[in-house]
């Protein structure tokens, strides 16, 4: 285990510099000048020149990406080009709302989508499975800046039992998490289906039977906690899509997370803060993955990593 | 299911192809003082902030939805199996250069590159299909790689070496087409993929610029007037979903009918 960790977190070294390195370019990507570009049509060639300077702009290629990877490694993400504010204090201030609502997500998929992926199982071929699965396939298609309205339509204007947009208390809360974590439900209770499926035909399962093991007990106790591995895996691999979809709910709902800030600086031309937000939620999404590839080595002890 | 995806899918190609030409409507015609009017029976779907029509706006969106499905997905599909042919088939420094410029865009989740890609290069339908491509062709990639890795080790591709098959010959007639099954699935699930994202981009002001109808546009407009119009927001809504579940059942089904394993599965 401990050579595998080793290995996953050398091998995770070129891919990091790679992403950083992606990062950086965005802003070489800019069509013409790109502080012309941050500044608008209407800058002044002073203060044009003055923000390249500040930038670093004028510098030769290979210095101007030694800066910024030597940044990087200090937590330094650079200057917000609209308050002037440190770019990594920005996204600090802005990184509790993110997780808050990541978190209610996943706990709404994981707390919806397992039971009805048991339920699609037990009852397989009955109008339960056909109508859970049904359901969840609307939900993968379903897009969630949709779904979000639609819910705001109902339980704030029509039902008038939840706050429409902002955060501050566990109302608010409710309706993004709901329409963030729908679509990761969605592809949890597929996976829940399919798993138990499996399980279920396995002999120790139909031991546990024969010994008199209730039904539900045969389901809950020994197929579930088996098939729990791949649907944990799946957790941590759809962290990103959850990550993504943030970008948008946060839109949606007003929030002010990270998605919001980098929605909103892309609106602003404030490039600095787009960089810093899309690395840091790269980077928290390899930190996931790296750590469900652990996960899936201390839940099954028959793997063994080589 | 695969009946039900195929239905929508059909359907939603037909309104955006005969649609816009059946409509006694003009998309950008607009009636002002009925502006933000509910659906009736002149105007089914009701009418926008400025008076167009939402179902003629709808069904010219659906024209948008399908170029960028149909492009996205046709060169990220053709890119990515020649780089995995490529990286499968060669192996060794190639694979690994491939491999790792798969690995780094991999990293980055969902559409996050291409919100990154769109913002740099600028709001514009031609750079979202140029952001959806580069990162789409990665997953066809690997698809095509793992395949490749396996099928040039069968007998018959070894058989058609031996007689003096060349490298491209063997990779197009012989060994490209084992993947051909699992590319179409992923194809047709990235269709929806494809439309999903484009929608999304739109939505965020990243895509597609008015007046050009686009779901994801029409959308985002809709959410000013979510409690005052709802109509604006549930019907380009209802049209996204439903097109995306039938590419969603489609490949569900084509992937059901092309992987054995999978029927049994099924049976069982």
């Amino acid at each position: 285990m401990g050579s595998f960790l080793t290995r996953r977190l050398v091998l995770s070294v070129p891919v990091l510099l790679g992403v950083a390195t992606l990062v950086f370019s965005l802003i070489h990507m800019i069509p013409g000048d790109p502080a012309q570009a941050m500044l608008g049509e209407t800058a002044s060639a002073a203060d044009v020149a003055a923000l390249r300077s500040r930038l670093g702009l004028d510098r030769p290629l290979l210095e101007q990406y030694a800066a910024f990877l030597g940044g990087l490694a200090r937590g330094d993400l650079g200057t917000s080009l609209r308050t002037g504010e440190p770019v990594a204090q920005q996204i600090w201030q802005r990184a509790p709302a993110t997780v808050e609502l990541a978190a209610a997500a996943m706990v709404f998929a994981i707390g919806v989508a397992i039971p009805l992926g048991v339920l699609a199982a037990v009852w397989r071929g009955t109008a339960v499975d056909f109508a859970s699965m049904g359901l969840a396939l609307t939900g993968i298609s379903v897009p969630n800046f949709w779904l979000g309205p639609l819910l705001a339509i109902v339980f704030s204007v029509w039902l008038e039992w939840l706050p429409v947009s902002g955060r501050g208390t566990w109302g608010h809360l409710v309706l993004p998490a709901v329409s963030l974590g729908a679509g990761l439900a969605a592809i949890l209770a597929r996976m829940t289906r399919a798993t138990l499926l499996e399980e279920l035909r396995e002999p120790y399962v139909q031991a546990a039977r024969a010994r008199g093991a209730s039904a539900s007990r045969a389901v809950l106790r020994h197929a579930l906690r088996s098939g729990l591995i791949p649907i944990v895996t799946l957790i941590g691999l759809q962290f990103g899509t959850v990550l993504t979809g943030a970008v948008i709910t946060e839109t949606v709902f007003a929030w002010p997370g990270i998605g919001r800030l980098l929605i909103q600086s892309i609106g602003f031309r404030d490039y600095p803060v787009v960089q810093g937000c899309i690395l840091l939620i790269a980077v928290t999404y390899m930190a996931v993955n790296l750590i469900t590839d652990l996960a899936y080595g201390s839940l099954d002890p028959r793997i063994r990593y080589q | 299911m695969t009946w039900a995806g195929a239905v929508l899918v059909v359907g939603a190609a037909l309104a955006a192809v005969l649609g816009p030409y059946l409509m006694p409507f003009d998309p950008a015609s607009q009636e002002l003082a009925l502006r933000l009017t509910g659906p009736s029976t002149t105007h089914w779907f009701g009418l926008d902030e400025l008076g167009r029509d939402i179902l003629a706006r709808v069904l010219l969106g659906a024209r948008v939805s399908w170029i960028v499905g149909l492009i996205v997905v046709g060169v990220s599909s053709v890119v990515g199996a020649t780089m995995g042919s490529i990286a499968g088939y060669f192996g060794g420094r190639v694979d690994d250069v491939i491999s790792r410029a798969m690995d780094v865009l991999m990293a980055f989740p969902g559409l996050l590159l291409a919100i990154a890609l769109v913002a740099a290069l600028g709001p514009s339908l031609t750079n979202v299909v140029v952001a959806l491509t580069l990162i789409g062709w990665v997953s066809y990639a690997r698809l095509v790689r793992g395949q490749v890795l396996r099928a040039r080790e069968f007998e018959y591709v070894q058989a058609a070496r031996a007689l003096g098959a060349s490298t491209p010959r063997l990779l197009v007639r012989h060994i490209v087409p084992t993947a051909l099954p699992a590319l179409s699935v992923q194809a047709t699930l990235g269709m929806g993929g494809a439309i999903l994202a484009e929608a999304s981009l739109s939505f965020l002001g990243l895509g597609v610029q008015p007046p050009t109808p686009s779901w994801g546009t029409m959308l985002a407009y809709g959410r000013v007037h979510v409690l005052d119009a709802p109509h604006l927001t549930i019907f380009p809504g209802i049209a996204i979903a439903a097109l995306v579940l039938g590419f969603n059942f489609l490949g569900d089904g084509l992937r059901d009918a092309l992987d054995p394993s999978s029927q049994q599965r099924r049976a069982n």
